[in-house]
């Protein structure tokens, strides 16, 4: 904080009000795709309500394989939690496992994922159509929500690698590691937002 | 809490992380039950048990039980408005569902 002073207004405000501005502005941008997703979701839930021929999801996604991907999502954001406590405490190699662990269950997500998408597909479920004769609405929410979801983890993934990357050359310590808890925020508001959609979209029958 | 920001015990992580996986369980385990009669009452828990899940990650995870009363203000209250979204939409759902009306 040497440079306060020449800061002047600014940096003074930060101190009453916010927890740094990174942090603060992480906040107010998961409010704001918090938003994009509340629509979305509220879509999906009209959409169903008026809907008289939608299927039970489980009859035709996979709910086991679904349900091992948000463990597996769960799991991931147990491992940013402790990488952040790692780097804290000056862990070093604890920090990057940990962090590794964290991309690697977010790549895993991705790819069972894909995999699903890819089954679906095959089985003739597209965004305007399906081969069972249901509301062809089922489909369309399907792959917008997952895919909406589905590119906040690939970004989460290439935004870990990014910090990753700087981790190896050394970046962030016990005392400089506010861009850690900050790509944690967004990272768990992920999870958070997948146990919505999975609860939503493949239980909720 | 001390009154400064950030200084705080931490979390026991590893309970938190088990809560979600055991309401994870439950959330399948719930989603099994059928029946007339049961239906509103396993949409109405299935939809609990997430908002609780996802109270979990914000508040442990996220920090967010242990910020500042200003941050947790301006997190909260876009999600107010998100609920009257839901509110709105509530009169144009009810002339559509179907199942309630057996």
């Amino acid at each position: 904080m040497a440079h306060a002073a020449t800061l002047n207004g600014v940096e003074r405000y930060e101190n009453q009000l916010t927890p740094g501005w990174g942090k603060l502005m992480m906040w107010v941008f998961l409010c704001s795709d918090a938003m994009s997703f509340a629509g979305l979701l509220a879509a999906y839930g009209a959409v169903r309500l008026g809907s008289s021929d939608w299927p039970v999801p489980a009859t035709h996604l996979g709910v086991p394989l679904t349900a091992l991907n948000t463990f597996i999502l769960i799991c991931s954001s147990g491992t940013m939690v402790k990488a952040l406590s790692a780097i804290k405490h000056g862990d070093r190699k604890g920090w990057l496992g940990y962090l590794g662990a964290t991309m690697l269950g977010g790549a895993t997500f991705l790819g069972i994922q894909a995999y699903e998408w890819t089954h679906l597909i095959m089985e003739g479920m597209t965004i305007q159509s399906n081969p069972w004769g249901v509301n062809t609405l089922f489909g369309s929410t399907f792959y917008i929500l997952t895919g909406f979801h589905g590119c906040h983890v690939l970004s989460g993934v290439i935004y870990l690698f990014c910090i990753f990357v700087r981790a190896l050359q050394g970046a962030y310590s016990a005392e400089n590691n506010s861009s850690v808890e900050i790509v944690g925020l967004y990272w768990h508001f992920v999870d958070l937002i997948w146990i919505l959609v999975f609860t939503f979209v493949y239980l909720i029958a | 809490m001390s009154g400064k920001p950030g200084e705080h015990a931490e979390p026991n992580y590893w309970m938190v992380w088990l809560s979600l996986a055991v309401l994870t369980v439950v959330e399948l385990l719930v989603a099994q039950v059928h029946g007339e009669g049961a239906r509103a009452f396993v949409i109405f828990s299935l939809c609990a048990l997430a908002l609780v899940k996802a109270a979990l990650v914000a508040a442990y995870f996220m920090h967010l039980k242990f910020e500042k009363y200003a941050l947790i203000l301006i997190v909260v209250s876009p999600l107010l408005l998100s609920g009257i979204l839901y509110v709105g939409l509530v009169p144009d759902a009810i002339t559509h569902i179907h199942w309630l009306a057996h």
